[in-house]
């Protein structure tokens, strides 16, 4: 069987919308980085995760019947958006920011590695591009995690910190899509349980090697607290950003760039 | 009249550069993926290097004037993602015009990127592998950022994708 366009259209838009607003989020450390190297380090995993989005909402456009990029990436409603709320916090600490890059692209590669075998094609062939990309910033999340938990009792501290506020929200990636049954069927999408038990056994031992523990996640935690963004609800944080995001746009939506 | 070729059309591409690295041709970075001719009708697809490179619309745009040069009844120039672009493409050449321009040009990637990968780069202005790396990360997504200890200088990278 093959899924219908309803279901390939939840797991593009979930996919492409953590990468939007991650990327736009990552880009608030334009200028702003704790020091150079970093600072152009997340301003480059931000354009990134913007291309990454833009290759994915051609699909949908070219493929699918949606609208042009630009259009589907500043003017859709909040509740059109599909995105986990892991991605929609502020930047927070530079402690934060790093454990959630950590954390996210990680999972983002497993999802692109998954996605490259999908029976979609012009899905798997832009996954398996990607994951070139992705894996430079695998590599960045992993050495500054392995030098700032293992660099004194401060540092250590704060990551720890940063990691059991980050980790129940990652959670919500993993959140089950609309369709999800049919896309799995289909041999298009892996499963969201299933990624997430291999991005566990991924993390782990780079946390394990910082000598990082996983949190204790009581049940609202380990179950749905930060989940409604696969189905439109989102936290309070993404209306302003969508705002502030299209802002220019709206001001004059006939303008040619 | 002569009949352009599959041909022509490759030699005309090797005139359209990189709008970053204006002496390497899209064909040396191992961009262009297929050329089609069909009857008068060309038909160019080209291989994104980063899906987030600025530069894209620049050179599907100078693709098509380059071409469009040529008599044919028409040109068009898609980007496509059929076979992943990787440094591996780029020619013997192009790594050559890539040092002469000042980026050390990537090794052979066989797909694991580490930091033991990206050190040791030759320096492209002394050719000392006394270097050490300062960032994966640099001015554009296609480059990484050195320090030569002989030379004392820092230099660019066009880095290892695959």
């Amino acid at each position: 069987m093959t899924a219908s366009n309803e279901a390939l259209k939840s797991l593009l838009y979930a996919t492409a919308d953590d990468l939007l607003i991650l990327g736009h989020r990552n880009s608030e450390w334009t200028g702003l980085g704790p020091l150079l190297e970093e600072d152009i380090a997340f301003s480059s995993m931000a354009q990134d995760q913007m291309g990454q989005s833009l290759a994915l909402y051609e699909i949908l456009q070219r493929d699918l019947g949606e609208r042009d990029p630009d259009t589907i990436a500043f003017l859709r409603p909040e509740s059109e958006y599909r995105c986990c709320h892991f991605v929609e916090y502020p930047i927070g600490s530079y402690a934060f920011s790093l454990m959630r890059h950590f954390l996210f692209d990680q999972a983002s590669y497993l999802r692109f590695a998954a996605l490259a075998e999908s029976s979609f094609k012009p899905l798997a062939f832009v996954s398996r591009k990607l994951l070139g990309e992705i894996k430079y910033h695998i590599m960045h999340g992993n050495t500054w995690m392995a030098q700032l938990s293992r660099g004194g009792e401060e540092s250590h501290a704060r990551m720890q910190s940063a990691l059991n506020e980050a980790f129940p929200m990652a959670l919500g990636i993993f959140e089950k899509l609309e369709h999800e049954e049919e896309l799995v069927d289909a041999g298009v999408y892996a499963g969201s349980a299933q990624l997430r038990d291999l991005w566990l056994q991924h993390i782990e031992p780079a946390l394990a090697h910082g000598g990082l523990a996983l949190p204790e996640l009581n049940a609202q935690e380990a179950g749905t607290a930060f989940f409604g963004g696969r189905k439109g609800f989102h936290s309070e944080h993404l209306g302003s950003l969508i705002e502030e995001m299209g802002a220019v746009l709206r001001s004059d939506p006939s303008a040619d760039w | 009249m002569h009949t352009v070729t599959e041909q022509d059309i490759w030699q005309a591409l090797e005139e359209v550069m990189d709008p970053e690295i204006p002496r390497v041709s899209v064909v040396d970075l191992g961009m262009i993926h297929e050329v089609k001719l069909r009857g008068n009708k060309a038909e160019i697809s080209f291989l994104p290097t980063f899906s987030g490179c600025p530069a894209l619309d620049y050179i599907t745009r100078d693709i098509k004037q380059r071409i469009e040069q040529l008599p044919l009844d028409s040109v068009a120039v898609n980007v496509t993602y059929a076979v992943p672009w990787s440094t591996n493409r780029i020619t013997e050449k192009g790594k050559k015009l890539l040092k002469e321009s000042g980026l050390a040009p990537p090794k052979h990637s066989d797909g694991y990127i580490s930091l033991d990968v990206l050190s040791d780069t030759e320096c492209p202005y002394c050719s000392s592998r006394n270097t050490v790396l300062q960032s994966p990360f640099g001015p554009t997504l296609c480059r990484a950022i050195h320090y030569c200890k002989n030379c004392s200088q820092a230099f660019e990278q066009f880095k290892p994708v695959a």
